[in-house]
């Protein structure tokens, strides 16, 4: 079986979702990047347990999975109730 | 190759092209909301047809039995991050009163 | 009843994730379930609504057709991406969802969520705020064909 298209395909996933998560415009396109980013990361895990044929990938993307939704939730509820703080150029919309 | 090996290879190939197809959205897309789109298209078909993909190649195996966990948890977790991503920004926007969406050009 | 069943799906979820079948993780399986269970028990988070397992066979109709739909709007979504206009037109439309229990209104809004190019941005008890990507999205979600799933689902 052939790794090496579906590798570059999820890198090339990822390398987007990051371009995107620099370039915003707001906080919550950055959110949804980087939830993207988790996705993509899970996938890529789940491909490298076939590609190294070492058991264990697959627990590390169910962990991801997991910890991808809840620091998303985190992140947004920090953002309802927290002190924003300075969300780059979207820190003036996103004070409250 | 064998003939589970063709399959798994297919499967994995189309996810893998919609997950760079939805990264594509991701960035074409103008407004927020549009690209939520977007990205769910990585969340539901790019992930599904990979997920699926591995599952041929695992065969009948704990392997894949850990990779349908893995399936059920995008499938009931990527809702929840997308609806609370969505409420959340439709509620900042009702705070700071600029409509959402509609007109493509603006840049937000 | 409700903790014998999810003390054996604990069970389950413990055999796939070790994969040793030696008989003292095995027995550490079935002592950890059950414990599980009981904390599960003590802190009454087991209820009809966690714990749908009486509308299996309902589900194993209604999963082929939703996984069916999101093929199919994953797809038009996709043609919306790559084609080079970018012939998007988003619109904001209230539904009114036609299910009794929160259970069902969530399976729905959840529904609406996965299926690409529909995403439920409210969801309150008698209207749900839906954002599309194309009328023909929009017109989709309205005309109630998910929706009357949804609560032949919920009441059998």
């Amino acid at each position: 079986m052939m790794y090496l298209p579906i590798i570059a395909a999820l890198l090339a996933t990822l390398a987007l979702a990051l371009a995107r998560a620099f370039a915003g415009p707001t906080v919550f396109d950055r959110v949804l990047a980087v939830n993207t980013v988790g996705t993509g990361a899970m996938l890529l895990l789940a491909v490298l347990q076939f590609l190294t044929d070492r058991p264990g990938y697959t627990d590390l993307a169910i962990v991801y999975g997991l910890l991808n939704l809840v620091g998303t939730i985190a992140i947004l509820k920090f953002l309802r109730v927290g002190d924003l703080g300075h969300g780059g150029d979207d820190g003036k919309e996103a004070r409250r | 190759m064998s003939a589970q090996d063709w399959i798994a290879t297919l499967l994995v190939s189309a996810g893998g092209v919609f997950c760079v197809i939805g990264a594509v959205g991701l960035i074409r897309m103008p407004t927020f909301f549009t690209r939520m789109h977007a990205a769910s298209v990585i969340e539901t078909l790019g992930a599904g047809l990979v997920i699926a993909g591995l599952m041929v190649k695992a065969g009948l195996s704990l392997e894949s039995g850990k990779l349908a966990i893995l399936g059920l948890l995008i499938f009931f977790a990527s809702p929840a991050a997308t609806h609370a991503l969505a409420k959340a920004a439709w509620e900042r926007r009702r705070e700071v009163g600029r409509d959402v969406g509609i007109p493509p050009g603006e840049d937000s | 009843m409700r903790y014998a069943v999810a003390a054996l799906a604990f069970f389950a979820f413990w055999v796939v994730m070790s994969g040793y079948f030696t008989p003292f993780l095995l027995w550490a399986g079935v002592g950890c379930s059950i414990a599980v269970a009981l904390f599960a028990r003590r802190l009454r988070v087991v209820d009809p609504e966690t714990h749908p397992s009486s509308s299996f066979p309902l589900m194993l109709r209604y999963w082929p057709w939703l996984a069916w739909e999101i093929v199919k709007s994953a797809w038009d979504v996709t043609r919306l991406i790559v084609s080079p206009r970018l012939p998007i037109s988003p619109t904001m439309i209230r539904v009114r969802p036609t299910q009794q229990s929160d259970v069902g209104r969530v399976i729905y809004a959840n529904s609406i969520t996965l299926t690409p190019g529909t995403i439920t941005v409210l969801a309150e008890d008698g209207e749900f705020l839906v954002h599309a990507i194309t009328q023909a999205g929009a017109e989709g979600v309205t005309s109630g064909d998910m929706d009357r799933r949804v609560t032949a689902f919920e009441r059998p």
